[in-house]
Parts: C-alpha cells; sequence; structure tokens
C-alpha cells in the first residue's frame, strides 16, 4: 500500500515506524515497539495484539492459540485494566465520551423516529406549504440532513480536541504497563 | 432502446470488469496469505480511502438506481426512505466505529467474545452475521440479473441466468484472490466512478432548470398527476395503517441495521487506528450525504423530464429513472450524448453491484472462517491455514448466493434489503451495543440476545405477507400468513434488546469484572489495539 508511507504525520518518528510491520517484516519482537519514541501523539502505531498475548505486530498466529494466553499473565495483565478503569484519567476520558454520545444519540433518535412517525401519520401536516414548492415535509427532510452533518463535525471536533490527547496517553500508559507484567516472557 | 446504448455499454461494462481484475491481480500478486492481509487488507488505507470505500459498499444499486425510481413514481416517499439509510451514518459514528476499530480484529464476533466464553458467542455472531449476508446478497444478485437485462433491453431468462452467474463468478474470483486489498480498492473505484456519474447528471439537471430547484419541483409535481400530493408523504407508504406501521418499522430497521451489517463493520479493520476509523465514517458521511442529496435531485428531474408513464412503461418498479433521465439530458434516444450518458449509468450500475457483492461476500466469508470455523472444528483435527478456508468460503458463498439467485430470479425478492437491515438490526447490533456499554452482560445475554433477534425476524418474515397469502407473495397460492408487516422490524428489534437483557439476569454466571475493565479500556483508549 503505497499510501502508508506516507502516513505518519511529523517528523522524528517516521524513521522506525512499525507501521510497515506488516509489510514485509515477520517478527517485530516486543522489544522493538517498546523502543519506539512517542514524539507525534498521532503517530498512528500498530501496537501490540490484544494486551497479554505474543506481542508480535507480525502476521497474526493461528487465532485460538492467539487468545489462549497464559493464565497467570491473563490475571495479572486484568489487574493493570481494572487499575486503568479506576484512575481518573479513564473515568475523565470516558465521561467526556459519554456525555457527548448519549444525549447526541438520544437528541439524534428521537427527531428522526418522530420525523417518521409525523410522517406516515399525519401527512396532512407535513403537506403545509412553506414557500414556493417547499412544504413543512421538505424542511424536516432536509434538516434531517443538515443536522446529520452538523452532528459528524460536532462528534469529531469534540473528539479531537476534548478526547484524542488522553486517550493516547492513557493509551501508552496502560501498554506500559501491561508490557511490564509479559516482559520476562517475550 | 437501440443497439447502439448496448455495444458502448457492453464495451464499458468490459472496460470495468477488466480493471477490477486488473487490480485483483496486481494486488494479489505479492501477497503473504495472512489474515491481516486477507481480512482487513493490511490495515493500512487511509481513512480518505476508507471512506471512498465504505461509500462505496454501502451505496448499492438500490440507492442508485431504486431510491431514485421511488422518488420518480411516488415523490416525497422516496425522500422519507432515504433519510433512514443517511441517519442511520450518526449511529455508527458515535458508538460502534471506534469502539469496533479498538477491541475486535477482524469481525463483529471478535468484539463481543473478547469478554465471553467464547464459543457459543462466536457461533452465534458469526451465525447471525452470515445470515445478514445471505440474505443482502440474494437479494443484489437478483437485483443484478434484472437490471442488466432491462438496461440492455435483452429479457430473455437465459439472458438473466447467465448475468446472474458471470456476477457470481466475478466476485468469487476479486474475493478469494484479491482479498480485503483488492475489494477496497474495487470499492473506491466504484465509488468514484459513481459519484462523478451522479455529480455530472446533477450537473446537466441543473442546468436544464437554470438552477431553480422550486420550478423544478413544481414542473415535477405537474407532470406526476399528483399535483401538491406529489411534494408530500403518502403516496406510496400511506393508507391503511398496515402499510404506516410497515414503513415505520422499515424506517426502524434500515436506522439501527447499518450498524450491524457485517461488511460496514468489516471495514473499519482496514485503518490503522480508531481516529483514522472516525475520519473514514466522516469521510463516508460526506460522500453518502452528498450523494443522496443528489440523488433526490435527480428523482424529482426524472419525473419531471421523463415523466411517469415512460417511467412506469419501461420498468413497473421505476428501476430505469436515471437511466432514462440520462438519456434524456444527454439530448434524447438517438443522439450521441444521449447514447453516451446512458451507457455511462448503465456501467456505474453493474460496477455498483459487483463492488457490494465483492465486499459482502468478503465479509461472510471472514465469518465463516474466523468464527464459525474456528470455533466449529474438531479440536484434534490437523488446523488449516484460516485464510485458506476463507478462500474457500468464499466460494462456497459464492455457488450459494448464485444458486439462491438463479432460484429467486423471478420473485419479487425488494423486502430482502430492508430484511437484511431489520436482522442486523435485531441480532447483530444489541449484542454489540450490550458488550461495549454494560458492565453486567453475561455470555447467556450475548447468545440469546443474537438468537433473540435473529430468530423472531426469520420467523415473522416467513409468517408475513411477502411469504404467503397475497398475490405479490413468494407463494401466493398458500396461505400462512399472520403476521401483517412486511418488516419484522418493529416486533423484532426490541426483542434482540429484550432477550439479551433476560438472558443476563436470569443467568448465574458472574460478569468478569476484569474482562469489562479491559474491553472498556481498550475500546475508549485503543490499548492493545490490532
Amino acid at each position: 500500500m503505497q499510501s502508508s508511507n506516507g502516513r505518519s504525520r511529523g517528523g522524528g518518528s517516521g524513521h522506525e515506524s512499525p507501521a510497515e510491520n506488516h509489510e514485509g517484516h515477520d517478527l517485530t519482537p516486543a522489544e522493538a515497539t517498546g523502543k519506539v519514541r512517542y514524539h507525534d501523539p498521532w503517530y498512528d502505531a500498530l501496537a501490540s495484539g490484544w494486551g497479554e498475548t505474543d506481542g508480535t505486530g507480525g502476521p497474526a498466529p493461528e487465532v485460538p492459540a492467539a487468545r489462549r494466553e497464559d493464565a497467570d499473565h491473563a490475571v495479572r495483565a486484568g489487574d493493570v485494566y481494572l487499575e486503568v478503569q479506576r484512575s481518573a484519567a479513564f473515568q475523565e476520558v470516558r465521561g467526556r465520551y459519554l456525555r457527548f454520545v448519549v444525549p447526541a444519540t438520544v437528541v439524534f433518535f428521537t427527531w428522526y423516529v418522530a420525523y417518521v412517525v409525523t410522517a406516515t401519520t399525519a401527512p396532512g401536516f407535513m403537506a403545509r406549504p412553506v414557500a414556493g414548492a417547499v412544504n413543512v415535509g421538505m424542511v424536516a427532510g432536509l434538516g434531517q440532513f443538515l443536522t446529520t452533518f452538523l452532528l459528524t463535525w460536532a462528534y469529531a471536533r469534540h473528539a479531537r480536541l476534548r478526547r484524542d490527547r488522553a486517550a493516547l496517553e492513557l493509551r501508552w500508559d496502560t501498554q506500559e504497563l501491561t508490557r511490564g507484567i509479559r516482559g520476562g516472557t517475550s | 432502446m437501440t443497439g447502439n446504448h448496448q455495444t458502448l455499454a457492453l464495451l464499458l461494462f468490459s472496460a470495468f470488469i477488466a480493471v477490477t481484475l486488473g487490480i485483483t491481480t496486481w494486488v494479489s500478486r505479492n501477497r503473504h496469505g495472512s489474515e491481516e492481509e486477507f481480512y482487513a487488507g493490511g490495515r493500512l488505507f487511509s481513512p480518505m480511502e476508507n471512506g471512498f470505500a465504505i461509500s462505496g459498499d454501502y451505496l448499492s444499486a438500490a440507492s442508485f438506481l431504486g431510491v431514485t425510481g421511488i422518488i420518480a413514481l411516488f415523490g416525497y416517499d422516496g425522500l422519507l426512505y432515504v433519510v433512514g439509510f443517511f441517519v442511520a451514518w450518526l449511529m455508527v459514528l458515535f458508538l460502534v466505529a471506534e469502539l469496533v476499530r479498538n477491541c475486535g480484529r477482524f469481525t463483529l464476533a471478535d468484539v463481543v467474545a473478547a469478554r465471553m466464553s467464547e464459543r457459543p458467542v462466536r457461533i452465534a455472531a458469526g451465525t447471525s452475521s452470515v445470515t445478514v449476508s445471505v440474505l443482502y446478497l440474494v437479494a443484489q444478485m437478483v437485483g443484478a440479473g434484472s437490471l442488466v437485462s432491462l438496461l440492455l433491453g435483452g429479457t430473455s431468462p437465459a439472458a438473466r441466468a447467465w448475468t446472474v452467474i458471470g456476477v457470481g463468478a466475478l466476485m468469487v474470483i476479486y474475493v478469494s484472490m484479491g482479498g480485503m486489498r483488492a475489494t477496497t480498492w474495487i470499492q473506491i473505484v466504484k465509488a468514484v466512478l459513481m459519484m462523478s456519474g451522479t455529480i455530472a447528471l446533477t450537473v446537466l439537471t441543473l442546468v436544464r432548470f437554470h438552477g431553480n430547484l422550486n420550478h423544478l419541483l413544481l414542473t415535477a409535481a405537474a407532470r406526476s398527476g399528483h399535483g401538491a400530493a406529489f411534494l408530500a408523504p403518502g403516496l406510496k407508504y400511506g393508507g391503511d395503517w398496515t402499510a404506516r406501521f410497515d414503513f415505520i418499522s422499515l424506517g426502524l430497521a434500515l436506522v439501527l441495521g447499518t450498524a450491524g451489517l457485517p461488511h460496514i463493520l468489516s471495514r473499519f479493520y482496514t485503518v490503522p487506528t480508531a481516529r483514522a476509523a472516525r475520519r473514514s465514517v466522516v469521510w463516508s458521511i460526506g460522500l453518502i450525504g452528498a450523494f443522496y442529496l443528489m440523488t433526490i435531485i435527480l428523482g424529482f428531474a426524472a419525473a419531471a423530464v421523463v415523466g411517469p408513464d415512460a417511467l412506469r412503461k419501461s420498468n413497473e418498479a421505476g428501476n430505469t429513472a436515471v437511466p432514462l433521465l440520462a438519456l434524456d439530458l444527454g439530448g434524447g434516444a438517438d443522439s450521441t450524448g444521449g447514447t453516451v450518458l446512458f451507457a455511462i449509468v448503465a456501467a456505474v450500475a453493474f460496477a455498483t453491484i459487483l463492488a457490494v457483492v465483492a465486499g459482502i461476500t468478503l465479509a461472510s466469508s471472514a465469518s465463516v472462517a474466523h468464527d464459525l470455523y474456528a470455533s466449529l472444528r474438531r479440536p484434534n483435527a490437523k488446523p488449516r491455514s484460516e485464510v485458506a478456508v476463507a478462500r474457500v468460503a468464499a466460494v462456497g458463498i459464492g455457488v450459494a448466493a448464485i444458486g439462491l439467485g438463479l432460484v429467486a430470479r423471478n420473485l419479487n425478492v425488494a423486502f430482502l434489503v430492508g430484511l437484511a437491515f431489520a436482522v442486523a438490526a435485531s441480532a447483530n447490533l444489541p449484542v454489540l451495543l450490550y458488550s461495549l456499554f454494560w458492565r453486567g452482560f453475561t455470555t447467556r445475554g450475548a447468545v440469546w440476545a443474537v438468537y433473540g433477534g435473529l430468530i423472531p425476524a426469520l420467523a415473522l418474515v416467513l409468517l408475513s405477507p411477502v411469504v404467503s397469502g397475497s398475490p405479490e407473495s413468494l407463494f401466493p397460492g398458500v396461505d400462512f400468513q399472520f403476521f401483517p408487516l412486511q418488516n419484522p422490524g418493529l416486533v423484532s428489534i426490541p426483542l434482540g434488546f429484550l432477550a439479551g437483557w433476560l438472558g443476563t439476569v436470569t443467568s448465574t454466571e458472574v460478569p468478569d469484572e476484569a474482562k469489562h475493565a479491559e474491553t472498556e479500556v481498550r475500546a475508549l483508549t485503543g490499548a492493545g489495539a490490532v
């Protein structure tokens, strides 16, 4: 995929992009990912697999095997996730996400259902003219398009400004912690 | 339709097939045969590429030809229909895309199975994903048969049958040879072709009406024979209360089903991060929204320029509205411009079908190999490469789709698309949302949520007027109709959510705190994402 190499934005981090792992190098030991410096927060790295799995970024092993992790490690990795989940930083990210998404979903879903129900049960109201050939129904239908575009823009902006950076820091922290547990084995 | 159209259209069809086969060969030239490569195309597509591919996957011939036809014949009700297809993307953007990208590897079942007892959940989610895909696939195959014969003028049964077989063979080649990488590039090429064609027609329409949309709407209303009623709801989905509830049911299925479509979910794994997944959805919302807005203009333009009588004469369901509009906008039946535009529209429609069926086949082969085969094979059997199984599964699904498409080629299968969305909304969405957001969700809850949505949805359709008891039924001769609505969504979607809740509260299993913590942390931060 030719476009892939130009992906990592910003200087400094492109030179050892593990994003190329899947392109050819069969093996990227966890140590290699450990050495990667995260200068650029938007650096789209492919991280290691499901936490306590083998940690290679190369071609995934047989699926059932990949998930059959050492029970002991699984327990301790689970503790890491519990710890992260209880941390204030994570609760803040989670809260910001839910505080945007839940009201927004309720609003768009209610607005859509109201539109469909009104159109099917009160066509007379929808036929009321507004200006020229445009009636209430046309305004409502185009309004659905408009609100969808607006909510998309608002969500993308909210996620970019309020969530991405904190989530990325949590991601690296969590991976450091799980890697510490797995460290001896890989 | 004269021979010129057909020759040129066939030429463009062949060019598209040649280009896509070229892409497939080029891509499979140095394939590694890894799962990452086959199911996810190496996960390195850019958000823009994936955004185009998502819109290419989502906008089927039903959107390009069907929606414009409904608007041209029934006016406002077509707009009402299209809004559901579009608004649904907010659900995908807000609740599904990023979290699924962070938690899963290749399929929907990955997300759910991560915190549950793996085998039963994987079998359940795999079964429902394959069911949704097959329903959608058969609708597309039958559509392909009737569409190509419609556009090329030859309506002989043999031509239809060969079209179904040809489309099926091509999609099997794309998928089993090229995997996700080839399929994605085919989607991108198709999306670009489709957007360009639609933009060209919209510009020509606006030029014809001097940019005066009010005049366009008034002409359409006057020409339709319905007057002002053409611009208000009720011509298609009005009438008795059964029909109205039927539309509410369909609307619900559309808005909730998109987030559960396996071939849409699998697209999020082709980008490297959740952020890229979000940006690809933003791209696709822009493209799909723009496309549907243009479709609305084209639909009204077809009513105004071609007129409902000519449309009905060509095809009772209005599926030829866009090609006939293109013919007229290009200068009429005997002009070069008309011939060229008509052939382009026909070729775009054909490309659309090929791209959509390839995407669905890939997603369902992933479900078969990654979920069903991996869970159901005997534990001591010699392990085969999962990709090899997926390639064989793609061939099997292709053969099954061709067979079903041939059996159903003369039946009225318009309900199948709505049914696929209803099954996705009732069986896939509840389990997905519960496992992402509900701390206490258990394995039994997950299994019940899937089957509790899947079985009612299919059973209600079997008992509905689309199968028996009315002149338009699949089996008009018998009558075991019991459920009045054509689309089961209104009942089966709440049942899916209810079953998941019931299964959870009645199970003795204690939900695993650590697994839930892992899912939640992974979903929201991307820690440990593949």
